[in-house]
């Protein structure tokens, strides 16, 4: 009895110790959300011209889209994030809202992405020293690869975009071709250059 | 280099933020998609343009004359001295601020050069340089640098990154137009022969044929024919469209793009790159309506013309005193706003026949679409044309649905894709310069279901539809007049089971 009773107290602890452990790193990250994400934000901002970067941070849907898109969805992120959905179609619906702007803009193809790697940063400027204690860096060990899933989806996404700018360019030149074509048979020509029809 | 290996510390350090650099230093990188291709020789040739040669934007040596930055200057010191308003708008700007995030570029592309008004420091600077004397004196320390071929390589860069949409103006306190400025900057670009093919090719094709694709007068005749039987197909009514009749009461002018429903509009745009070169085209227009000694002109839904029209026609082509002051044959109407132009836009001429009940119209026939209405700049903010067409609309349909008050109107956003830019090689610069109107489709296309946008500028009709596709998918474009051709009814018609897009009602309804 005695020996059932020790196994007993040492799974409830081992529960105990189990549910504490657990709580650690996302009780730090929800209690410090608001200012992890306005980090975020900020470094991402700050991957545009510094004279832009301050624009960016404004949050006006329509003055600035990019700036709430960005705002607007790296918070949706983040809350999938801690609840461990990185798979979830919210997940690839808000990194698709930003990577589809990142990608036709001034940016190489690993740092269109690589905004996603700064929630890393964000988060160890400024949780700290907190991080390191053993419980939450344990953790955040676990926690980690979640990010960089998401700098994976962000990058499957942003082939997605490219491929669909590609097939758009060709759809555009094929209509001009349409047109070209509907136009000789009207005139019932042939080998006639664009620009030069019936001359 | 190779013997200073850095430590694995500093080669964590990684910093995220793009290097700083002074906006006086001008770098421009040609990346493939961010530029439109320089102007075919053959078309500069036949435009007489000055310095003909087969060129292109990446190229390290652009070929320029030996001269150029004197033929720069003084083509600067002559626009200076003939437009009052360049000169106004290079001394007053106080730089503060209030334009900067209006431009639908800088929005998209979050590149400062894209703000207006740097954007016009570009050229600013160098005006300061060469004709002030703090410039002079105080060179950088006061805002002024040389012209060098980097500052020129970046005024074609950025002053083709400018659809001229005026939006930035509404802003400006001093309502500097940063469009002229724009206008100026290319002009001074085309001296030296820095033009892009979208602008120079239409420009010769329209000035040889009138339209921009250069098709002879008898294939536009078989289109038009061609058009003519589908409306019977569609309708079962036979409609009468005659081609330059003499003594018709009134011209019908259109865009080129929609007589040919090309997807491509990038002709109108291009009168504007030369004061000289849009004179000579748009005399076209008067001419041809002496020849047909017709009373007045119609004009169709291009966003371009009518500003043209309003703008400058006058002047450069006017007084068209051999034309009689606009008014409706059918309800008498005077259009006593086109007094001096004597050109009536056919929004105008529409919504006047609706107030005055001279057509039948079922609105039920648009019910398949929820749309929205894209105001363009020419028409909307250029030129005030804002209330006709939602009167059109809410006549012809049952479910329109406004766009953000900030996004339309005289502050509607630019498609992006105006003034000479929209194309297919400069595609990644129009996604940019569309995202702000794309975004406000969005937000309705959510809110309502909204799946067309409706617009009255051709080179709306032409680029939306890409734009929307690749921002907003599931949204369609389309011209006002389609569908007041849905809605209308006609005597002798036959029972209607398709729109005019040839799409039977049932199957869009359901």
């Amino acid at each position: 009895m005695y020996h059932f009773g020790q196994v007993d107290l040492f799974q409830r602890n081992l529960k105990l110790d189990l549910s504490c452990y657990v709580m650690a790193l996302t009780k730090l990250l929800t209690q410090h959300k608001d200012a992890i994400l306005q980090r975020w934000l900020n470094l991402i901002a700050d991957t545009y011209p510094t004279e832009a970067s301050a624009f960016l941070k404004g949050k006006d849907r329509f003055s600035n889209p990019v700036g709430y898109t960005i705002s607007q969805e790296i918070n949706a992120l983040y809350e999938e994030l801690l609840q461990g959905r990185v798979d979830s179609d919210k997940t690839a619906a808000s990194l698709d809202n930003i990577i589809r702007i990142r990608a036709i803009q001034d940016f190489s193809p690993q740092e269109a992405v690589s905004f996603v790697f700064l929630l890393k940063k964000a988060m160890l400027e400024e949780l700290g020293s907190e991080i390191e204690k053993e419980q939450s860096f344990r953790e955040w060990l676990d926690f980690e690869p979640g990010i960089d899933k998401l700098a994976s989806i962000a990058f499957d996404k942003y082939v997605e975009c490219r491929e669909k700018i590609c097939e758009l360019r060709v759809k555009e030149v094929k209509a001009d071709k349409e047109i070209a074509v509907k136009l000789l048979n009207l005139v019932g020509g042939a080998n006639m250059e664009h620009g030069e029809v019936m001359e | 280099m190779s013997d200073e290996v850095a430590a694995p510390e500093e080669l964590l350090e990684i910093d995220y933020r793009p290097p700083k650099k002074g906006w006086m230093e001008p770098t421009v990188e040609f990346k493939k998609g961010t530029y439109c291709y320089g102007a075919p020789l053959k078309h500069q040739e036949y435009l007489g343009l000055p310095n003909p040669r087969q060129w292109q934007p990446p190229d390290e040596d652009w070929q320029l004359p030996e001269n150029w930055k004197d033929i720069i200057l003084e083509g600067m010191d002559e626009l200076l001295n003939k437009y009052r308003s360049f000169r106004l708008f290079m001394d007053i700007c106080v730089r503060c601020g209030a334009c900067a995030d209006k431009c639908h570029f800088f929005i998209g592309s979050g590149d400062p050069k894209n703000m207006p008004v740097l954007r016009a420091e570009l050229i600013r600077s160098v005006y300061r340089k060469h004709f002030t004397l703090p410039g002079k004196l105080f060179g950088k320390m006061g805002g002024a640098r040389e012209l060098t071929e980097d500052v020129l390589k970046e005024w074609f860069y950025y002053f083709y990154q400018c659809t001229e949409c005026r939006r930035c103006s509404v802003y400006c306190p001093y309502g500097i137009d940063t469009c002229e400025i724009t206008m100026m900057g290319r002009e001074l670009l085309n001296l030296v022969g820095c033009n892009i093919g979208w602008i120079v090719e239409p420009a010769s094709n329209c000035f040889r044929t009138g339209n921009h694709l250069g098709v002879p007068p008898h294939a536009f005749k078989d289109t038009l024919d061609f058009a003519v039987d589908e409306i019977e197909e569609l309708t079962g009514i036979k409609v009468e469209a005659s081609v330059n009749r003499k003594g018709a009461e009134l011209l019908f002018i259109t865009p080129s793009a929609d007589y040919f429903a090309s997807p491509h509009w990038y002709t109108l745009m291009g009168y504007m790159h030369s004061a000289d070169m849009a004179k000579k085209l748009n005399a076209k227009m008067y001419a041809e309506a002496k020849r047909l000694g017709v009373k007045w002109i119609l004009g169709g839904e291009c966003g371009h013309m009518w500003r043209v029209v309003n703008q400058y026609m006058d002047t450069l082509n006017g007084p068209a005193d051999y034309l009689e002051e606009p008014v409706s044959p059918i309800t008498g109407t005077k259009f006593e706003n086109s007094k001096s132009t004597k050109m009536v836009h056919i929004c105008e001429f529409t919504a006047d026949l609706m107030y005055n009940n001279k057509l039948r119209l079922d609105p039920s026939l648009n019910d398949h679409w929820r749309l929205t209405f894209h105001d363009s700049c020419n028409t909307a903010r250029g030129m005030g044309l804002i209330e006709e067409p939602r009167y059109i609309i809410n006549n012809v349909c049952n479910n329109f649905y406004e766009m953000p008050e900030n996004t339309i109107k005289e502050r509607t956003f630019c498609c992006g894709s105006g003034a000479g830019i929209g194309s297919d090689e400069n595609l990644e610069m129009r996604l940019r310069g569309g995202l702000p109107r794309a975004n406000a489709v969005k937000h309705v296309q959510e809110k309502h279901g909204v799946n067309l946008l409706t617009c009255i500028c051709a080179i709306d009709r032409a680029t939306l539809p890409t734009l929307l596709q690749y921002w907003v998918p599931g949204v369609e474009v389309s011209g006002l007049h389609e569908l007041v051709g849905n809605a209308l009814v006609m005597k002798g018609q036959k029972d209607r089971t398709t729109d005019m897009r040839g799409t039977p009602f049932e199957v869009e309804e359901s």
